[in-house]
């Protein structure tokens, strides 16, 4: 009684349809993981250059004066590159590119580390330093909260600035630190403040303890919303 | 593990937007043959029906019901009534005693037995070569009944006829989502009945051949949804199913969450339990659409549903327990910078692109229902927030009935 057969060629249709739906939106995912890769591209060329002309203009200036030298040089970029990247890791998924940027990432901040360290012993300039070692290879929850403490002590000293490497980085100059701060992997999170190595997760209030001693830092005033 | 997930969660999305993407083919193929009839129509002739209004304590809206049934457009000579109170504890009885003189009207009383007794009382007395219900909580539109038996005069192999259900004077939030939700039931349900794959004939108001009753048998209980059952059982013997979309039937709906969510376990369960009991029928070629469509895609969506509610609490849990830890390990710091947009952060990943597809063809889906029910080719807010108050919800009631089915189907003892 019932007339209806079944239409194979509609349900062939539909099927080449949505294949085809998925394929483009694959197509577009790759399109705008693209455009983002090239985004962080830009963003860490910005800072080579950046770093690249503070070292300049330190090299010029280091004769005469320091005195144009303080705000300019550091770059204001380099923690929003940082957070880019741990999302792009998160989100489109850990592509050579991402780790082939995650390698210059590292060292850029090496070359910054350096850099400010240099002008703050020459110039006098006030600024606060940690290097952080963490690894993403194991689960490491100490590390993530070791991160969290991290980011929340950047957001009260503008002034301290805080470089992440983690430890299974594939680069040279990222094992050499390793090296000269004698730092293992069964002992991570590892914290480097004023040349100590602390190693294991640190709380706090014993970290802003131990910044003000070290670099007599000021607290900001919480901003009202 | 996590490549699993990944797989079934693909998987799912396919299947979600394969199955909007038939309806949307569906509707293509089939919209000219859409008619809206505005004004009212006549019939050559008029085939006596009988319409049963069976009710178990309904004292407020059977009344109403009633009178709405004595002002449609059809000569009332040609049309029965059966009130049928089916052990009210309440005022019912005493409502419809009211109509106890109408010529056109009988009235019956009978220990509580459930819905489908009260139908099968209904057949039993039954004269007439036509059949319908109307539940005592719904209304139908004057001109309903008159739409509905012009299909029947132009197709004699169709067997029943279902009118498109709307919402009845919606006054919450709950409600105004159901409302969109019915929408959409009307576009989904023209579709099905485009494809021969009807799996309702909802209470209020669908109309069948006696030939039915006669040919398969009277109302089974079908797991409380007695409405389900004999559709399927009317689809495993190929008996064809239509629906009239211009024919309106207003139906009350559940004012709040908690009724809601009792009224969706009840479906969900006859769901899962019919398709359970005619899973014979389930892949085979000659059942049509129905078995290889219908069927198929209501087992995926409860699928999706629980599996994308496993992963919303999965996530929920895992989002909270990173705050616990930060709040532990950092305390509450007011000093946190204001959240700042940056594109950058937009998901785009190819599944963003999937789910945005398939919200795009129900939010159709809706504006078009509610075109075919109301006449206005508009969006209303009801639509959006159809999503939230069901995708919070609807994962409970889904599980509940798994639940319901799983205890009540264990093996027994020997």
């Amino acid at each position: 009684m019932n007339s209806n057969q079944i239409d194979w060629k509609k349900y062939l249709i539909v099927l080449l349809i949505t294949t085809g739906l998925f394929f483009t939106a694959i197509y577009l995912s790759n399109y705008f993981g693209n455009q983002k890769i090239g985004q962080l591209k830009t963003i860490q060329d910005k800072i080579a250059i950046d770093i690249l002309s503070s070292e300049t203009q330190f090299s010029l200036l280091s004769e005469l004066s320091c005195k144009n030298i303080h705000d300019s040089v550091f770059s204001t970029e380099l923690e929003e590159l940082g957070n880019k990247l741990e999302w792009s890791q998160d989100n489109l998924g850990a592509t050579e590119e991402v780790s082939y940027l995650k390698k210059y990432y590292s060292l850029l901040q090496i070359k910054d580390y350096l850099l400010s360290k240099k002008i703050s012993a020459r110039c006098g300039v006030k600024s606060a330093f940690i290097l952080y070692f963490y690894t993403t290879a194991a689960n490491c929850s100490e590390c993530e909260k070791e991160g969290l403490v991290l980011s929340n002590l950047r957001k009260e000293y503008p002034e301290l600035r805080v470089y992440s490497f983690d430890y299974s980085t594939d680069l040279s100059a990222v094992t050499s630190m390793l090296q000269i701060y004698k730092i293992k992997d069964t002992e991570l999170p590892a914290l480097v403040i004023d040349d100590e190595v602390l190693t294991g997760f640190h709380g706090i209030e014993e970290l802003k303890l131990r910044i003000k001693e070290s670099f007599k830092l000021q607290e900001v005033k919480p901003i009202k919303s | 593990m996590a490549l699993i997930g990944t797989t079934i969660f693909n998987i799912l999305i396919f299947l979600s937007v394969y199955a909007q993407v038939f309806f949307f083919i569906t509707f293509l193929e089939n919209r000219k043959k859409i008619v809206i009839r505005k004004g009212k129509i006549t019939l050559d002739n008029y085939p006596a029906v009988t319409i049963a209004v069976p009710s178990f304590n309904e004292e407020n809206t059977v009344e109403k019901t009633v009178n709405s049934l004595l002002s449609l457009n059809y000569p009332k000579d040609k049309l029965q009534i059966f009130l049928i109170d089916d052990g009210s504890t309440d005022n019912t009885w005493n409502v419809i005693n009211k109509f106890i003189n109408y010529p056109n009207i009988r009235i019956f009383r009978k220990e509580n037995g459930g819905k489908y007794t009260a139908l099968n009382l209904g057949l039993e007395n039954l004269k007439t070569d036509f059949f319908g219900c109307l539940d005592a909580d719904s209304f139908v539109d004057s001109e309903s009944l008159i739409r509905i038996m012009s299909y029947f005069h132009n197709d004699s192999s169709i067997m029943a006829v279902a009118p498109s259900v709307t919402v009845h004077n919606s006054k919450n939030f709950i409600q105004n989502a159901q409302k969109a939700e019915y929408n959409m039931g009307v576009y989904f349900k023209k579709m099905l009945g485009f494809l021969g794959a009807i799996n309702v004939t909802p209470g209020p108001l669908t109309i069948f051949r006696k030939k039915v009753f006669d040919d398969l048998g009277f109302y089974r209980h079908g797991h409380n949804t007695e409405d389900m059952e004999i559709a399927y059982r009317m689809q495993k013997n190929q008996y064809k199913i239509e629906h009239c979309n211009d024919a309106y039937v207003y139906t009350n709906t559940p004012a709040t969450i908690k009724k809601l969510y009792k009224q969706r376990v009840r479906w969900i369960f006859g769901f899962i339990n019919n398709t359970i009991d005619y899973r014979k029928v389930l892949f085979r070629k000659k059942y049509g659409n129905f078995s290889l469509f219908t069927l198929p895609m209501g087992i995926i969506s409860i699928f999706s549903v629980s599996y994308l509610f496993g992963r919303i609490v999965f996530n929920l849990a895992n989002f909270i327990y990173t705050k616990i830890i930060e709040f532990k390990t950092v305390g509450f710091n007011p000093n946190i910078k204001s959240f700042i947009f940056d594109p950058f952060f937009i998901n785009t990943q190819s599944l963003f692109f999937l789910v945005i597809v398939v919200y795009f063809l129900i939010i159709f889906s809706m504006v078009f229902g509610r075109k075919m029910a109301e006449g206005k080719f508009a969006f209303s807010p009801g639509m959006l927030y159809f999503f939230p108050v069901f995708s919070i919800i609807a994962p409970f009631w889904l599980l509940k009935a798994i639940f319901n089915t799983l205890l009540r189907r264990k093996p027994a003892w020997r």
